[in-house]
């Protein structure tokens, strides 16, 4: 482990008085525990560890990433606009030069939730961490961003809000979508055609564990990040990879979480999920926090911990170093294979069925994005929630081409109210949301 | 009639109060090498020709425990710690009579590891050969849970002077704070304990049956007999005398700021709705961060003695000290000798005072009422914006409810109370830097024996209650009981409050100076798979710092 100690900023806001529901894992009790050890274990004491209280964010931060439906308000509850808010503190903090590094130890999550928000989709409302890059890149000019989520869910929101943005690359490991909600994140979800190979995923077996974990962050995730050149790595930092999490089905540890944290040495930490709330959060969090602040993390355990009941099989180790060759291999030649893409037309559409699961909400999207080599490319989007509420999003991308600009404000200027109950214009350019 | 003394680091201050009024007051030099000396001296200096009979109640305020902590007059201490996993044992080690032992209570306050006998019977041996006599025990959790620990004393077979538990520390987490305030309680049990021994017995040669009670650092008082078992909450009662001094000449319940503006430096202090604050986790000495509960207090490098220096077109004021102001023969300026020039103040010798600020506003290039008035208003500044830091760091407490989040009290001050020599001649332009208006006590130059005298008895106690475990805890005093799964908030809210009047009234506190006040009180719903197992019941409450009954209504006189 680094010896060398870092200023950490600690954002934590348990919400000890909001829950999805009474019994939900996204509820009171879920940081409880890890406030306990937290404070048990005196890391509030080390000079080099600084407690912050969160702000709030506030809707112009929202609309700058998402589009909500009808708006903000309506979406959003103050646990959410705290989360952000805890978030983007982290990154103000980290960014002033205040500390080296920040953890928002915050909830609720948000890592399920798209561009278009029309209610909660796997606990997450709004995306705290594109929430506080966006307002990093709007506060303190441009960065390229890696956003590595070390969920065990797929993080199929910051993917897909990232889908056509060259400048930030998502890479996401967790268990296999063939397993787990929300059942995506393929090696072949590799980047939209204006983006191709700034989002990759790293799917792993079931009850892969320290070894494969920490193989694939060497062997995958530190080789891509030393080619990207980011300016900013932000951890998306959930902890149901543990192997005491009762919703999924993996064998990570809080020694192991603390050791990729320390090797990641990501700039900004976001807590997503995790909900082993007594056996696995407090200690993970003691780890990451520790690691991050480059003290002594190599005491920290479960009390329970016992390496050799969680190993994983030689065949899962197999499989891994197989996949990485592969997706190593695809990251390569990432290049080539957006050179062979077939440009001829202008636009290419997706058509999308996305399911809120807290919330019950069917949405049919059709998005459509400008090929352009200019810039990530002008975006628009229809969207109708169960079957009612039609909405259309005109996305001017952050540093924008003239032409994906003029296409923009062409299209939505001409489009009527005549089908749709709002016409929204976001322009990430010159930070510009207008809803008529 | 009631008695009050500050042995203070300079001088020892004592007065008498009665009825509602200062009816004497007495001063005398402190003898460092023997406080009891001090103490005994002033006592018979106030006394004379009063009424002892009507003597009801004497209280102490005294460096004792302080000075024996700054002056490393203490025991030498074994610690045994039970750490289990979390932060490496080289964070932990207090001394080098450090050991570890296995044995582990998570944060419910599940035992997960036993202790090894053997293991602490070879350290016991060890302590014995080292002729150690004091021993602290710590479990990480302990507060959660203290059978660990008691279960270690057994094992010991102690025959040693004193044991320190941790569990009875505080009920608030923090291992390492734990450590420190069970080691500095061991450390300095027996200095302590002979000095109670000794003021008890000169007390008894007065008046045999007045209740005689000790400062401690959070404000409040505890009958000194029971002071003796835990004397680290002795520990730094001096700023704490100080500040109950200006609560007690002060009057009103709103937001204010305190200052006490000496020599070297100025200590600020803020009472939110007219209650002084608590440092949130505990208050820190020679290093050493605590678990001990006591006043917010902030010390600077400013005062009327500070060295001024202009060096590299910049005038700084402090933080050192070198002497008395130039006024009073000092070698340099000072901000008293500005303020002398600047016909503020009537003290000292003026010509003096002059060309020392002289030679600042020969560096300045300015006329000398110049260079005084920027002395003056730098200094007037300085204090003004580290109090300014210090509402805001109030007010950027971490919080962690929504609730509060959105509707968290801010304190907002607007009095300023100040005291201490500077304070006739700066009170009117800090008001002003701060927005609040100026406020000079009476009797400011015994204050601390004024607060001391009028204390009230302060208590704080904390209840967990596990209704999945089926167990109650309430760890300062040690008590483990079983509950059955229907234990309410409400059941919980009612043993706090009675076992608080318990343990205020033991500590000596009378029945109409408990004013209880919930200070956490949450519940938990514990779920597991999709099912509520049980409650998490946290409840804690304080009696928080205050006057005595009859006392703080208004001002004393
Ligand atoms: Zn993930
Ligand atoms: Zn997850
Ligand atoms: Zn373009």
């Amino acid at each position: 482990m680094t010896t060398k100690q870092r200023k950490t900023g600690l954002v934590f806001f348990p919400a000890f008085d909001w829950a999805i529901s009474p019994t939900h894992p996204e509820r009171e009790e879920r940081l409880l525990y890890t406030q306990d050890q937290v404070f048990e274990e005196g890391l509030l004491d080390f000079e080099n560890i600084i407690e912050y209280k969160p702000g709030m964010a506030a809707a112009e931060d929202i609309n700058r990433i998402h589009i909500c439906v009808p708006d903000v308000k309506s979406v959003t509850t103050e646990s959410h606009l705290i989360s952000a808010g805890g978030a983007i503190t982290a990154g103000k903090k980290v960014l002033d030069g205040e500390v080296d590094n920040a953890f928002a130890l915050v909830r609720p999550p948000g890592h399920h939730a798209m561009t278009v928000v029309h209610g909660n989709r796997g606990f997450c409302n709004v995306n705290i961490e594109a929430i506080m890059v966006e307002y990093i890149r709007k506060h303190y000019g441009h960065k390229r961003v890696a956003i590595i989520d070390t969920d065990c869910h797929h993080g199929d929101g910051t993917q897909e809000i990232y889908w056509h943005d060259p400048d930030t690359l998502y890479i996401s490991i967790h268990q296999d979508g063939r397993t787990l909600y929300p059942g995506s994140g393929f090696p072949d979800e590799f980047g939209g055609p204006n983006a191709l190979g700034t989002t990759i995923n790293i799917p792993l077996p079931p009850r892969t564990s320290e070894e494969g974990f920490l193989y694939v962050l060497d062997n995958l995730i530190l080789p891509i990040l030393d080619d990207f050149k980011p300016d900013l790595v932000v951890n998306s930092a959930g902890q149901d990879n543990h192997y005491t999490d009762p919703i999924t089905d993996m064998r990570f540890s809080a020694q192991g979480y603390a050791i990729l944290n320390d090797r990641l040495n990501p700039d900004i930490a976001v807590l997503e999920g995790g909900y082993s709330v007594e056996t696995a959060l407090p200690y993970i969090n003691v780890g990451i926090i520790l690691a991050m602040a480059g003290i002594d993390y190599s005491y920290v355990t479960e009390p329970d911990y016992n390496a050799e009941t969680i190993r994983q099989s030689s065949d899962i180790t197999k499989y891994i170093e197989r996949e990485v060759e592969l997706i190593h291999d695809l990251w390569k030649n990432r290049n080539d294979q957006k050179a062979k893409l077939n440009r001829s037309q202008e636009f290419i559409t997706r058509n999308k069925s996305i399911y809120y699961d807290t919330d019950g909400i069917n949405e049919e999207q059709r998005e459509t994005v400008r090929l352009c080599d200019d810039c990530g490319g002008l975006v628009t989007i229809d969207s109708r929630a169960n079957f009612m509420d039609r909405i259309f999003a005109v996305i001017v991308p952050r540093r924008s081409c003239p032409a994906c600009r003029q296409k923009g404000e062409e299209i939505f200027e001409s489009t009527g109210r005549q089908t749709f109950i709002h016409v929204y214009f976001q322009d990430r350019d010159k930070d510009i949301f207008i809803v008529k | 009639m009631i008695l009050g003394i500050d042995v203070g680091g300079t001088h020892t201050d004592a007065v008498l109060i009665n009825d509602m009024k200062v009816i004497k007051t007495a001063k005398v030099s402190t003898n460092h090498e023997n406080l009891i000396d001090s103490f005994q001296k002033i006592t018979d200096e106030i006394l004379l020709d009063e009424n002892i009979d009507a003597l009801e109640r004497i209280v102490l305020s005294t460096t004792m425990s302080t000075n024996a902590i700054v002056q490393g007059k203490v025991d030498k201490v074994g610690m045994i710690l039970a750490n289990g996993p979390g932060l490496a044992p080289s964070h932990l080690k207090i001394n080098e009579n450090t050991q570890f032992v296995s044995g582990y209570v998570n944060h419910r306050g599940i035992k997960i590891a036993e202790t090894n006998k053997s293991e602490v019977a070879s350290i016991r041996d060890r302590f014995r050969e080292a002729h150690i006599r004091h021993v602290g025990i710590v479990g990480k959790f302990s507060t959660r849970n203290p059978e660990l620990e008691t279960r270690i004393a057994d094992m010991i077979d102690n025959d040693f002077i004193h044991l320190s538990f941790g569990h009875r520390m505080s009920g608030n987490l923090n291992y390492p704070r734990r450590i420190a305030t069970t080691y500095l309680n061991a450390a300095i049990w027996t200095t302590y304990n002979s000095f109670v021994t000794e003021v008890l017995k000169f007390i008894e040669s007065i008046k045999s049956d007045v209740p005689t009670y000790i400062l401690k650092a959070d404000g409040g008082t505890s009958e000194i007999t029971q002071s003796a078992k835990y004397p680290v909450g002795t520990i730094l009662s001096g700023p704490a005398a100080s500040i109950m001094g200006i609560l007690s000449l002060a009057e009103g319940t709103e937001d204010a700021i305190a200052l006490d503006i000496g020599g070297t430096t100025t200590d600020i202090a803020i009472f939110a709705d007219g209650v002084p604050l608590l440092e949130p986790f505990g208050v820190t000495i020679e290093g050493h961060k605590t678990l001990t509960r006591g006043l917010r207090s902030q010390s600077i490098g400013v005062g009327g003695d500070s060295k001024v220096q202009y060096e590299n077109d910049t005038l700084m004021i402090g933080p050192e000290r070198v002497g008395p102001a130039a006024a009073f023969g000092g070698a340099h300026p000072t901000p008293t000798d500005a303020m002398i020039l600047l016909g503020l103040t009537d003290i000292g010798d003026r010509f003096m005072a002059e060309t020392a600020v002289t030679r600042i506003a020969d560096k300045m290039g300015v006329t000398v009422e110049e260079a005084a008035r920027t002395i003056f208003e730098r200094s007037c500044q300085k204090i003004a914006s580290s109090v300014t830091d210090m509402i805001t760091e109030v007010n950027n407490k971490p919080v962690y409810t929504i609730h509060e989040i959105l509707e968290g009290k801010k304190v907002v001050p607007q009095v300023l109370y100040v005291v201490g020599g500077p304070a006739e001649p700066m009170a009117a332009r800090l008001g002003e830097l701060l927005n609040c208006t100026p406020f000079i006590p009476r009797h400011a130059e015994v204050a601390n024996a004024i607060g001391a005298a009028l204390a009230r008895t302060t208590a704080e106690i904390t209840v967990l209650a596990d209704t999945e475990k089926k167990l109650l805890t309430i760890v300062e005093e040690g008590i483990q009981q079983s509950i059955t799964s229907k234990f309410s908030r409400e059941d919980g809210l009612f043993i706090c409050r009675e076992k608080l009047r318990e343990r205020a009234i033991k500590m000596g506190a009378q029945e109409n100076d408990i004013e209880m006040e919930i200070i956490e009180d949450q519940v938990f719903n514990m779920v597991r798979g999709y099912y509520t197992t049980g409650k998490n019941i946290r409840l804690k409450a304080q009696i928080k710092p205050g006057l005595i009954a009859g006392f703080g209504k208004e001002a004393i006189q």
